[in-house]
């Protein structure tokens, strides 16, 4: 603190004050960890008993009158089979399908999952031509999910790693908790998206609702649309070339890149205001409240 | 937990007893304390449909002096209507603590219910033009079977799927909740209404009366007391979102309107549907797929939104 007094500290701006206390000591853009899915990476395959199946060998699953158990059980018992595509037709909303796959997998779900769809899983890349309920792809390492329609709350909650695509709009708290990988939004997200993100790219092509990014530790957040408000410590940052590059290249993949390209995309990221909150001096604290 | 369902189908009758009934058994999982259906048939102007009930499901295993007690509770309501000068066109027990009356009446209804209630143990459960309003213990199937709801025709419905957390496992406690001054009005309610006390005390002070802690009861007292002041359904949902404190998702149904409210947090769910012909809406997706199966389009509303729809 020695060398700026307080009405030197009242003469700047915010992002003056900021940088003059130390508060900011690096440039935000491009620090998310961002490690692109391989799925043709032998190394990826690494529990012991994942299953070795041959994409090519496929199957379809008829869930009308299955539990959710006996649905999960019974891709379990494909996959120690082979079968490296599964088609599981009429899930009619039911929760929990798809969960804890650990090895690679083509699983085509044909209609709608309910909540905690394909949480916790690491490696199959999943196409869901309907909608999803609360939670889907929760804790998801790697692999990709494709969802065709839209999708509730809290979608990718603390997600890890992989692509997690939503061609449709997404409720609210859509990657709380994010550390890692990437979310794709075709349409419109709700309230505190992006809450307590730690690190990932989250992309909403259409618009945020309130509080967006609120408390987030790191990571960014690209928004095509409006952005009815961002959260506590969530704060805008220059779209550079190498972004623009990264979203062209990603919207084009999951064949969401708007007419207009990516320009007028806003990028935000954490402040990092809030940080160390604890240590900070009393003048520097003054400034965060 | 609890789940919640509405139906309504857009300018016409349908098939409403049965549609709920399988919303709400797949919703069962949610809430398999009690289940509760406010169903809307054809609102028939002067005549009133009254729902009560005169024990509890648990009493009838107090002994057998209950068959009696509910024998001279029904003979004193009668009494009571007799004196307020309604005539009783139908009677029929759907249990044997709960019936449900077609009356003809030009009084005060208000005060001629609140006179029934004035008897131990008895509780009208709705009384109105178009609405009937069924809760019991036991999941959709076991009610729907017990109150002859498969074959109910009507315009509109709401239902709930009751896990109890804040009050007792018992018929008062489960939704739907109706209230008075305003005869049609019944909601349903997912969340926690974390300033309860406040709003009740301040809606006691302006005369409503309150037959259970529970504090979804809240929000039907609330809404009827805004319609019976002049507000339309959508202006009291909108209201209610700023003046209701806690973490809540509510359907609202009248005489020929349905909506829907959702806090300012989305914290508790609802997925909706909505075609050309019929909305529904549930807390989870799995409902709307026991009417629906085809691949439909679903939704989830976001945070303040509010939504009526006319029958």
């Amino acid at each position: 603190m020695a060398g700026i007094s307080d009405a030197e500290l009242k003469q700047m701006t915010q992002e003056e004050r900021v940088t003059a206390l130390g508060m900011r000591t690096e440039q935000l853009t491009g620090k998310t960890l961002y490690i692109e899915f391989d799925p043709g990476a032998e190394e990826r395959f690494t529990y012991p008993w994942a299953p070795d199946v041959d994409f090519n060998k496929r199957t379809e699953i008829d869930s009308d009158d299955m539990t959710t158990t006996e649905v999960n059980a019974k891709i379990r018992e494909l996959m120690s089979e082979g079968y490296g595509t599964i088609v599981l037709k009429n899930p009619r909303g039911k929760h929990s399908l798809g969960v804890g796959i650990l090895s690679k997998l083509n699983l085509i779900i044909e209609g709608s999952t309910g909540y905690f769809g394909v949480g916790l899983i690491d490696g199959p890349n999943v196409r869901i031509n309907g909608r999803v309920g609360w939670s889907c792809a929760e804790n998801m390492m790697s692999g990709t999910v494709v969802v065709e329609k839209n999708a509730g709350s809290t979608f990718g909650a603390a997600i890890r790693g992989g692509d997690l695509v939503c061609k449709g709009s997404v409720g609210s708290r859509t990657g709380i908790d994010q550390k890692g990988g990437t979310i794709i939004v075709g349409g419109d997200t709700g309230a505190l998206s992006g809450f307590m993100m730690q690190r990932g790219r989250m992309v909403v092509c259409g618009n945020a609702g309130k509080n967006l990014g609120d408390s987030m530790y790191d990571g960014t957040i690209y928004v095509g649309g409006e952005i009815k408000s961002c959260g506590v410590d969530a704060v805008p940052a220059e779209l550079t070339d190498l972004d623009k590059a990264w979203l062209t290249r990603k919207l084009t993949q999951y064949e969401l890149m708007p007419d207009k390209g990516v320009d007028h995309f806003t990028k935000i990221v954490a402040g990092k205001q809030l940080w160390n909150y604890d240590n900070l001096e009393p003048n520097e604290k003054k400034i965060v409240l | 937990m609890c789940g919640i369902a509405g139906i309504i189908y857009k300018g016409r009758s349908a098939d409403v007893g049965g549609d709920m009934t399988a919303m709400l058994q797949a919703l069962k999982h949610r809430g398999p304390d009690s289940t509760g259906y406010a169903v809307y048939g054809q609102p028939s102007e002067g005549d009133y449909v009254m729902r009560l009930k005169v024990a509890e499901a648990e009493d009838m295993d107090s002994g057998s002096k209950i068959h009696q007690i509910i024998k001279d509770r029904i003979e004193t309501v009668e009494e009571i209507l007799e004196e307020h000068g309604a005539s009783v066109k139908s009677k029929e027990p759907a249990t044997e603590y709960a019936l449900r009356y077609v009356l003809s009446h030009d009084g005060d209804t208000g005060k001629m219910a609140e006179h029934i209630e004035e008897t131990e143990g008895v509780e009208i459960l709705s009384m109105g033009n178009g609405l009937e309003l069924i809760k019991d213990l036991g999941d959709a199937t076991v009610v729907s079977e017990m109150y002859g709801l498969k074959d109910f025709k009507g315009t509109h419905a709401i239902g709930h799927t009751r896990m109890a957390t804040e009050s007792d496992v018992d018929i008062k406690s489960a939704h739907p909740y109706w209230a008075f001054p305003y005869n049609d009005v019944s909601v349903v309610h997912n969340g926690q209404i974390t300033n309860y006390w406040i709003m009740r005390r301040e809606m006691e002070r302006k005369g409503h009366r309150f037959m259970s802690n529970c504090d979804s009861e809240l929000l039907a007292v609330y809404t009827a007391n805004n319609l019976a002041n002049g507000m339309s359904l959508e202006d009291s949902l909108t209201k209610s979102i700023e003046e209701i404190d806690g973490v809540f998702t509510y359907l609202v149904a009248t005489k020929d309107q349905l909506g829907m409210a959702k806090d300012t947090m989305a914290a508790k769910p609802l997925v909706l549907y909505e075609s050309d012909d019929m909305i529904a809406m549930a807390s989870e997706e799995v409902a709307i797929r026991a009417i629906k199966p085809e691949e439909i389009d679903t939704y989830d509303p976001y945070d303040e939104e509010v939504r009526v729809w006319q029958a």
